[in-house]
């Protein structure tokens, strides 16, 4: 599909410059060059970079807690960088964009699971009986319905991080920016959080930004964003990008296993297409290459 | 005999509902000069018993044995087993607190009774160790990037010099340049050192790639420990309790679902090439774009 025929991204960014500012006597910091990227409605992208790549300033440009030092944040056809933006212009484009932390300790306000769901809406002022829905929905959407009147910190941290999700979907986010939120889980609890992830973007619509260290996550994507020094250096399907093993082992990444053990096979000289990105695309091509022998031989 | 041993311990912490056990009856032996992951899923105690290795929660029952004695007897100063055994604990950058990287690495030292001139090459050394540049010695921890201030909080235990070393998730939120990094160097200091090395951590393919041995919590019970071959064969055992295995892991029982046999206990990506590779010859011929 070619951006014409997308309409008007959810999310742009155009030309972005930023840097933090430094102490009394040291320079600024600079972490963005010249960085554009459009995200459609209904997309799910993975950004993937080095610790210190620029992946996490990103995310505060997208929902505006930070503004850039040049170029344009612009939400929905809504340049928020131009002259004419007030305060209440950019709060009124955040209510679309919802944020889930890295810290499942971090991120929850009440004590009890459904009132923790509720605060969002609460703060919007929606009636309560909407609220009621609302959050009866948006818990069942991350099958957490069972814990409705549960005690938050007794939930493991995959709960905490459903509990987080489910409170974006509560206030009708149509873009959630997920900043390392599996980093800190098990691995039940990042299976569980990742299904959560895919539900909501294919089933409910909502536009997925997922920022991860995780290779295997990022290939659950439709389109993965590499980022380096404050740059994308790469932008394709997870089948495209992953492709490029040697490239992105330079910038400090991996490529999911089965990719690395194709690639090295490639390496040998052996006839291996490396966009194999699942443990099952990859077991039909080594399926098809021990086959191919049996033919030769 | 083995350094570190747990001894039928059990453990439940103060107000949690009755028969609600954080740590049931656990026996478990340390092997000397190894590196052995601790795996299990959020809530199976794993951090619970890591913080029995070195006296800062004691069992309710059972033992924990170092060279053979009970830390919590009257022969055994719990301070000493303290120094003994060097526990990091997660994310513990957010530990640093003194004015300059050397003064916070000092601090261990320095409690120990070391005299200057051993602190100061205690420093120098761990520092070495862990790829901090002398010129960062001198600056406020805070000055530091993420990477680095992890680096020098595991230098600050290091320089110790404990005879066990336990880190609990010590690659946790870094990017996989940094997890090969910091990994790398606890596994070359193991090597250099012959400290025994305990590494709690989520990532199964971080556990493949680094562990000799890998033990298994679930619920609060020792499922099984072995090499780490052997306990990733158990592929299905480790689902059950929430856990996984490595993705090469996985790929490996399909490949032999589908007659490609390079066994189930393939747990690093070298030596599924490896075993895949002599498949290949075994099967004869070709396959190689001449």
């Amino acid at each position: 599909m070619t951006d014409e025929n997308k309409g008007t991204p959810i999310v742009s960014l155009k030309n972005i410059n930023f840097a933090y500012p430094g102490d009394e006597d040291t320079p600024p910091v600079p972490v963005l060059h010249d960085l554009s990227l459009d995200v459609h409605e209904g997309e799910f992208v993975a950004v993937l970079g080095h610790n210190g790549s620029g992946k996490s300033t990103l995310a505060k440009l997208i929902c505006m807690v930070l503004s850039p030092d040049s170029g344009s944040v612009i939400v929905q056809g809504k340049d928020l960088c131009g002259d004419e933006i007030t305060e209440k212009d950019i709060y009124a484009a955040r209510r679309d964009i919802g944020l889930v932390f890295q810290n499942p300790d971090n991120q929850l306000v009440a004590t009890i699971v459904e009132e923790d769901v509720a605060f969002g809406c609460e703060n919007l002022g929606i009636p309560s009986k909407e609220i009621r829905i609302r959050v009866d929905e948006a818990l069942a959407a991350v099958g957490m319905s069972d814990y409705a009147r549960s005690t938050v910190y007794k939930l493991s941290g995959g709960q905490k991080q459903r509990v987080a999700i489910a409170g974006a979907l509560a206030m009708k986010r149509r873009l959630i920016v997920f900043d390392e939120s599996t980093a800190m889980l098990d691995p039940s609890g990042r299976r569980e959080v990742m299904k959560a992830v895919e539900r909501l973007n294919k089933e409910d619509g909502v536009t997925v930004i997922f920022i991860t260290h995780y290779m295997n996550e990022a290939a659950m994507a439709d389109r993965v964003v590499v980022m380096d020094r404050g740059r994308i250096v790469m932008d394709g399907s997870p089948r495209d990008v992953f492709t490029n093993v040697s490239e992105l082992r330079e910038i400090g990444l991996d490529v999911p296993q089965t990719t690395e053990l194709l690639y090295m096979l490639k390496c040998d000289g052996y006839d291996v297409s490396l966009d194999a990105i699942t443990v099952d695309e990859c077991t039909n091509e080594l399926k098809r290459l021990t086959g191919k022998f049996e033919l030769n031989g | 005999m083995s350094i570190l041993e747990v001894r039928g311990v059990s453990f439940s912490y103060k107000g949690s509902a009755a028969g609600k056990c954080a740590l049931k009856d656990i026996d478990l032996s340390f092997q000397d000069n190894m590196i052995t992951g601790l795996i299990g899923h959020t809530g199976s105690g794993k951090s619970t018993l890591v913080q029995m290795f070195n006296g800062l929660l004691k069992p309710d029952s059972g033992q924990i044995l170092l060279d053979g004695k009970d830390i919590w007897s009257d022969e055994v100063k719990i301070r000493d087993v303290r120094f003994r055994v060097g526990l990091v604990m997660q994310y513990p950058e957010y530990q640093l607190f003194a004015e300059t990287v050397e003064a916070d690495i000092a601090y261990g030292p320095g409690n120990m009774g070391m005299s200057d001139d051993e602190i100061s090459d205690a420093v120098i050394k761990s520092a070495g160790f862990v790829n901090l540049d002398p010129s960062q010695l001198k600056k406020s921890p805070f000055d530091l990037s993420g990477g680095q201030k992890r680096r020098a909080a595991l230098a600050g235990v290091i320089a110790m010099g404990p005879e066990i070393l336990v880190l609990d998730e010590p690659a946790a939120g870094l990017d996989p340049a940094g997890r090969r990094e910091i990994l790398g160097k606890i596994k070359e200091y193991q090597r250099a050192s012959g400290t025994t090395v305990i590494i709690v951590s989520h990532s199964m393919e971080d556990m493949a790639m680094y562990c000799d041995r890998v033990a298994v919590l679930a619920q609060g019970r020792l499922m099984f420990e072995g090499t780490t071959p052997e306990v990733f064969s158990r592929y299905d055992e480790l689902v059950r309790v929430g856990l996984d295995v490595p993705e090469i892991t996985r790929l490996a029982a399909r490949l032999d679902e589908e007659g490609i046999g390079i066994g189930r206990d393939v747990y690093t990506v070298k030596y599924a090439y490896e075993k895949f590779t002599e498949f290949l010859k075994e099967s004869k011929g070709g396959g190689k774009n001449e």
